[in-house]
């Protein structure tokens, strides 16, 4: 069974009166254990798509499942409490609580489920470390670099041990050494935790690093 | 880590604004609570009141007086214990005349008649050893003996820097001249309620030297046998005055207290409109502050959500983020309040009990200031609530 099956899918936004098509019946498969690199130019859909497959967006039409699960039908809290579960998202801006620890930061999605305080610090300190940064664990986002920002962030998204991890551009705001750790740290995540990856980037060199590399444009797969 | 320390952690984000918004509920609340104690020090003066006296004023307005000839007629009346008489003074101490005080020339019965509502704490030794009156207080001796004598209230004496047997001399503004008086006796209230800011002194004093001889009262107080019978006692006091020069009003001392403060006229509405107006203020500032703030955090609140935070529980951390800091600040300004307008002793010119701020003033202050939080917070809660996330994370590629 495909970790990923996206059906006829199709968005559409209002933008004042008009309609702004982004996504025009789109069907696609992503096997459990893969590592997809969507790529295509702006507008294209990419981010679209994975918002979708996120479920942090309501596809116009068509059905979209994870995990055997079309979360085109989940609602609300429904939907949270989904999400919680089986997605790990990771932003281009690192979107890290700037009050917040790493640790804190990445014992934010455990917040969520019933665990104790203790427990949710060993597991939230075991994914720091995973990432290399257990020496970080008290320092804020501001006292971190960028690449060690989205590594914290790689943490918070891996924590919950999701079903699929979502990258949103992760090396887009790094330099290219930063880019480069964080693009290893992936690959091994998918090689050797078997994580299901989906990564939208702009950068070809980048996408080199997933095992199948997808192009967008203007709504449709061009491959 | 938990939801709530995350709301705690995100009050400290910006500390000054936190420590702004909540000086300024503090100070709406401590508002709001010190007029609302001013309502409560009005009503406080109307339970100084004992069921068991009866006051007798003129039927046109306290400060026309009534002849002291009545008093032996009221006396008569059946169901009178006994009757006492006093004035008010209205003087200044001329080296503070600011600071005013209220004084009451009385008789001798008067004060025997309040003798259940406070302690004589410090008196001066008679000079001549005399056989008491009946029912006469021995620490009261020296002042019953000297024509020029006085009783203040502690907090008075505290307040002037007086001392027991200094002769102090006021100015006399009703009845113009120097007035020296002596420091014979200190009084201390066992009802907060009945004030120890009050001089009293002879009524003869005052007769000889400000009315020359014209006796003159204020009013008469007098006890009765049998408080069942206030109302059947109070007309037959009336009407036996009906149609003589200084018609005169008998009514409960409640109700005699009641119309004083009545004619503080309509400033307790407008009290209690200057405090609502307050509050109101105070919750606009509050509203923005945490607009403000959800707007800051729009897109934490976008990855809050993406993370799996349901609506809900975004909505309460962002109620209960606006509640602390109204909550904080609230009853910091209603505890304060109480505590500095009890504690300071503060006194509404003298004609009214000291200043008191109920607990149920402070409770209303605090609670208000609740309600206030959760307003201000539900329309930011409900923002943050249906925020799409996509929208929050500004992103559509």
């Amino acid at each position: 069974m495909a970790a990923v099956e996206v059906r006829d899918v199709r968005k559409v936004y209002q933008r004042d009166r008009q309609s702004v098509p982004v996504l025009d019946g789109l069907s696609l498969d992503i096997a459990e254990g893969d590592f997809v690199a969507l790529m295509g130019p702006s507008g294209s859909g990419k981010t679209t798509l994975l918002n979708l497959i996120g479920g942090i967006d309501q596809p116009t039409s068509g059905a979209i499942g994870v995990g055997g699960t079309n979360i085109a039908t989940l609602k609300g809290d429904a939907l949270s409490r989904w999400r919680s579960r089986h997605i790990g998202f990771i932003f281009q801006l690192y979107n890290l609580i700037p009050v917040l620890t790493a640790l804190q930061n990445v014992e934010l999605p455990l917040l969520l489920v019933k665990m104790s305080g203790a427990e949710r610090k060993k597991r939230a300190t075991t994914a720091l470390q995973l990432v290399g940064l257990g020496d970080r664990i008290g320092h804020y986002p501001r006292q971190l670099s960028g690449g060690q920002e989205q590594r914290v962030a790689i943490a918070r998204a891996l924590v919950s041990d999701p079903t699929l991890l979502l990258a949103d551009e992760p090396t887009g705001d790094l330099d290219r050494k930063s880019g480069e750790e964080i693009l290893q740290l992936l690959e091994r995540l998918n090689q050797e935790y078997k994580k299901t990856i989906i990564m939208v980037t702009h950068d070809p060199h980048a996408a080199e690093r997933a095992k199948r590399v997808l192009h967008l444009d203007k709504g449709v797969l061009s491959n | 880590m938990s939801v709530f320390r995350l709301v705690l952690v995100n009050l400290g984000r910006n500390k000054r604004r936190t420590i702004l918004t909540t000086l300024s509920v503090m100070v709406g609340v401590f508002l709001f609570c010190a007029l609302g104690g001013v309502l409560d020090t009005l009503q406080d003066s109307i339970k100084v009141g004992s069921l068991s006296r009866l006051v007798t004023r003129n039927k046109i307005s306290l400060v026309f007086p009534l002849p002291i000839s009545y008093r032996d007629r009221i006396a008569a009346v059946p169901g009178v214990k006994r009757v006492g008489y006093s004035n008010w003074f209205g003087a200044q101490d001329p080296k503070d005349p600011h600071n005013f005080f209220a004084q009451f020339a009385c008789d001798d019965v008067y004060l025997p008649i309040y003798s259940s509502d406070f302690d004589i704490v410090e008196w001066s030794k008679p000079q001549v050893e005399t056989p008491l009156a009946p029912g006469a207080d021995p620490k009261l001796q020296a002042y019953d003996q000297e024509q020029t004598a006085c009783i203040c209230g502690v907090k008075l004496m505290q307040k002037m820097g007086w001392k027991l047997g200094q002769t102090i001399t006021l100015s006399g503004t009703i009845y113009p001249g120097s007035w020296p008086f002596t420091i014979r006796a200190v009084y201390k209230a066992r009802k907060p309620s009945l004030g120890e800011e009050t001089m009293f002194f002879h009524f003869r004093y005052l007769n000889e030297k400000g009315m020359g001889g014209a006796q003159l009262v204020g009013i008469y107080v007098f006890e009765l046998n049998d408080p069942d019978r206030a109302s059947a006692v109070a007309q037959t006091v009336d009407a036996m005055f009906e149609n003589s020069s200084a018609a005169t009003l008998t009514e409960s001392e409640q109700a005699f207290q009641a119309g004083f403060v009545s004619m503080w006229g309509n400033v307790p509405f407008v009290l209690r409109v200057i405090g609502l107006a307050i509050v109101f203020a105070i919750l606009l500032v509050a509203a923005n502050t945490m607009m403000m703030a959800f707007r800051e955090r729009t897109s934490e609140i976008g990855v809050l959500k993406t993370l799996g935070f349901r609506d809900g529980t975004i909505f309460t951390m962002v109620v209960i983020e606006a509640a602390v800091i109204t909550l904080g600040g609230g009853a910091l300004g209603a505890l304060l309040a109480k505590a500095l307008l009890e504690g300071g002793g503060f006194n509404l010119g003298g004609f009214l009990p000291p200043m008191r701020v109920y607990w149920g003033t402070v409770i209303t202050g605090i609670a208000i200031a609740l309600v206030m939080g959760a307003v201000s917070g539900i329309l930011p809660a409900m923002s943050a609530a249906r925020l799409k996330i996509v929208d929050a994370l500004r992103r559509v590629d």
